[in-house]
C-alpha cells in the first residue's frame, strides 16, 4: 500500500442545496487499495459525498479529485471513461427490472466491451459465484430479496473489475448472514484485487472491523479522522456518542420541536 | 424531479393580496416558454443520441413491439368503428344531393388525411405514451437511470432514444392499418347495408384518392409520432421521483399530447391546401 498514493482527494469543499448548506469546508483523502469508512448520522451528506465524487453533483466550492483529474471540470465523455474505473453499489441495488439477474451483471460489459458471448458467459457467471448468486442467475429482480438484489447489484459493479468501489449503505436492511457475507466481500474485493474502496455507513461495528480509515462527517465537516480504533479512543463527546450509539449528548436525537407536554395539551385551534 | 417554477421568481401581488391578472397571464406565458425551451433542448440531446442508439436495434424493435404491436387491437377496433360511423354520416349526407356513390372516396380522404393521423395519434399518447412515460419515471424513481449513468451508460442514448424512434416508427405505421381497417368499415356500412355498388364505390376512392393524399396523412402521422413520443419520453424522464410525480408526468404527457397534436393537425393542414 503506497501512503502517498491518494485516489481521491476532496478539498474545501462547500455544498448547498437550496439555502440549506450540507457541506462547509469538507476535507478528505482516499488512499489508493485502502478500505475507507465514511460515517455519520443520517442526513450528514455521506451520498450527497458519493455524487460529488462520481461528478453527478458538482460542489459550489472546493476541489473534488479523482484519479488526479477534477470532477467538475470534465465533459460527459471523459466523465463517463471515469466511472467506468469506479463501481458504485447503490443502496437500493438499482437493477434494471426489464433485465434478468444474468443479463444485468452482464449489462456494463455488453455497453463497454465485444467480449464473445461465451467469454462474457463465463465472466458473469464467475462474478455471481462470488456472490453466491450464480443459482439465481435466470431470475428476474422482482423475484429477488432486499438482500439477494443488492447482491447482485454487487456482482454487477465488479464485473468490470473496477480500480474503486464505492459502497452507499452497504448493510442497511440486511439479515445477520447477508451482512456477514457483504462485509467478507468487500475485505477479500479490497485484499486479492487491491481494490480502493469508500463504504458509506452507519454501521460502526461492521464498518469498523474491515476500515483501513475512516471519517466521521458532522455538521459538514470532518469531525474526526483516523482508523477506527482510533476513533473509538476519541474523546470528543459527539464522537463518542456516535461510536457507542447513545442518544444523549451532543448530537441531539429529536428534530427542533416546540416544548413536547405544551404541544400536546394545546388546543388545535388555539 | 421538480416542477415547472417560473423562471422569473414569485408572482407579483397587489396590495390586497390577490394576484394581478397580468402578472399571472405574465407567468403562465413565461412558464410555457421555458417549457417549449426545455422540450427543444431534451430533443437536441435526444436527436444527438438517436444514431448511437441505432446500433442496438433490438432495443429499437422491442419498442415497436411494445408501442406498436400491443397497440393494434385498440387501433384496429377503433378504425373499425370511426370508419362505419363516417359511412353512415356520410351516406346520409350524400343522399340528400343524390351523390352516394362518392361514400368510398369521402371516407378514404377523410381517414387517410385526417381522421387516421389524428385519432391514431391520440390513442397513441392515452395507450402507448402514458406507458412510456410511467415506466421511464419509475427507472428514475427507483435510481436506474443513476444506475446507467454510473456504469457510464447514457440512459438517453439506452432509455430514451429507443423508446421515441419506436413510436415514430409505430405511429405511422398504426395510422396505416387505421386508415385500412377504417375504408373497411365504411365499405361494411356502404356496400353491404346501404347497397351502394361496390364497382362504384371503389372506382370512385381510386380515382380521387392521390399519392399527395397518402404523403400528406404520411408527413402529419411522423410529426405526431415524434411530438407524442417527444412528449411522453420527455415527461418521463423529468417526473419527480415520487408516486404522485410520476402520476402528474402522466397526465400532462396525455393532455399536452392531445392538444399539441391538434394545434399541428391546423398547422399541418393549413400548410398542405
Amino acid at each position: 500500500m503506497i501512503d502517498d498514493d491518494i485516489v481521491v482527494e476532496v478539498r474545501g469543499v462547500h455544498y448547498a442545496i437550496g439555502t440549506h448548506a450540507i457541506f462547509k469546508g469538507l476535507n478528505m483523502r482516499v488512499r489508493r487499495g485502502a478500505i475507507t469508512a465514511v460515517m455519520g448520522p443520517s442526513g450528514t451528506g455521506k451520498t450527497t459525498l458519493l455524487r460529488l465524487i462520481m461528478g453527478q453533483s458538482v460542489a459550489q466550492r472546493g476541489h473534488v479529485t479523482v484519479f488526479g483529474k477534477e470532477v467538475a471540470g470534465l465533459e460527459r465523455r471523459e466523465l463517463y471513461k471515469l466511472r467506468q474505473r469506479v463501481g458504485l453499489l447503490f443502496q437500493n441495488g438499482a437493477l434494471l427490472t426489464d433485465l434478468s439477474v444474468f443479463e444485468n451483471v452482464a449489462f456494463p460489459l455488453r455497453e463497454h466491451t465485444d467480449l464473445p458471448e461465451p467469454v462474457l458467459r463465463e465472466l458473469v457467471l464467475m462474478k455471481l459465484q462470488t456472490v453466491g448468486l450464480r443459482g439465481a442467475a435466470e431470475l428476474m429482480p422482482a423475484e429477488l430479496s432486499g438482500g439477494m438484489a443488492r447482491r447482485v447489484a454487487l456482482a454487477r459493479a465488479i464485473v468490470m473489475d473496477p480500480e474503486m468501489l464505492i459502497y452507499d449503505e452497504p448493510f442497511v436492511g440486511l439479515d445477520p448472514i447477508s451482512k456477514g457475507v457483504i462485509v467478507r466481500l468487500i475485505q477479500s474485493l479490497n485484499r486479492l484485487l487491491g481494490t480502493t474502496s469508500i463504504v458509506v455507513s452507519h454501521d460502526v461495528r461492521e464498518i469498523s472491523a474491515i476500515a483501513d480509515d475512516s471519517y466521521l462527517l458532522a455538521e459538514g465537516k470532518v469531525m474526526a479522522e483516523g482508523s477506527p480504533a482510533e476513533l473509538c479512543k476519541e474523546q470528543t463527546e459527539s464522537v463518542r456518542q456516535f461510536m457507542s450509539g447513545t442518544p444523549d449528548g451532543p448530537v441531539p436525537f429529536h428534530y427542533p420541536a416546540p416544548d413536547y407536554f405544551e404541544q400536546l395539551l394545546a388546543r388545535p385551534d388555539a | 424531479m421538480h416542477e415547472h417554477k417560473a423562471p422569473h421568481g414569485p408572482i407579483p401581488r397587489r396590495r390586497d393580496g390577490r394576484v394581478s391578472s397580468l402578472s399571472q397571464r405574465r407567468s403562465i406565458a413565461l412558464d410555457a416558454v421555458a417549457k417549449v425551451g426545455a422540450v427543444a433542448l431534451f430533443l437536441v440531446r435526444l436527436l444527438g443520441q438517436c444514431i448511437p442508439a441505432l446500433v442496438r436495434p433490438q432495443l429499437i424493435i422491442r419498442q415497436i413491439y411494445n408501442a406498436g404491436a400491443r397497440s393494434l387491437v385498440i387501433i384496429m377496433l377503433c378504425g373499425l368503428f370511426v370508419g362505419m360511423v363516417l359511412g353512415l354520416q356520410g351516406y346520409q349526407l350524400l343522399q340528400r344531393f343524390g351523390s352516394e356513390s362518392a361514400l368510398g372516396m369521402a371516407a378514404a380522404l377523410g381517414l387517410i388525411k385526417e381522421l387516421g393521423p389524428v385519432l391514431t395519434a391520440l390513442l397513441f399518447a392515452g395507450r402507448a405514451g402514458t406507458s412510456l412515460c410511467s415506466e421511464i419515471g419509475l427507472m428514475g424513481a427507483t435510481d436506474q437511470l443513476a444506475a446507467m449513468e454510473m456504469m457510464a451508460v447514457d440512459p438517453v442514448r439506452h432509455v430514451v432514444a429507443p423508446r421515441f424512434l419506436g413510436g415514430l416508427i409505430a405511429v405511422p405505421l398504426l395510422a396505416a392499418i387505421f386508415s385500412c381497417v377504417g375504408i373497411y368499415g365504411a365499405q361494411l356500412i356502404g356496400v353491404t347495408m346501404m347497397r351502394i355498388q361496390a364497382g362504384t364505390f371503389w372506382s370512385q376512392m381510386q380515382s380521387a384518392v392521390g399519392l399527395r393524399d397518402v404523403n400528406e396523412g404520411l408527413i402529419k402521422s411522423v410529426v405526431f409520432g415524434a411530438a407524442c413520443s417527444l412528449l411522453a419520453v420527455y415527461e418521463g424522464f423529468h417526473a419527480e421521483p415520487t408516486a404522485e410525480g410520476v402520476g402528474l408526468a402522466t397526465t400532462r404527457t396525455v393532455v399536452t399530447s392531445a392538444v399539441l397534436v391538434l394545434l399541428l393537425d391546423y398547422m399541418l393542414t393549413a400548410a398542405f391546401l
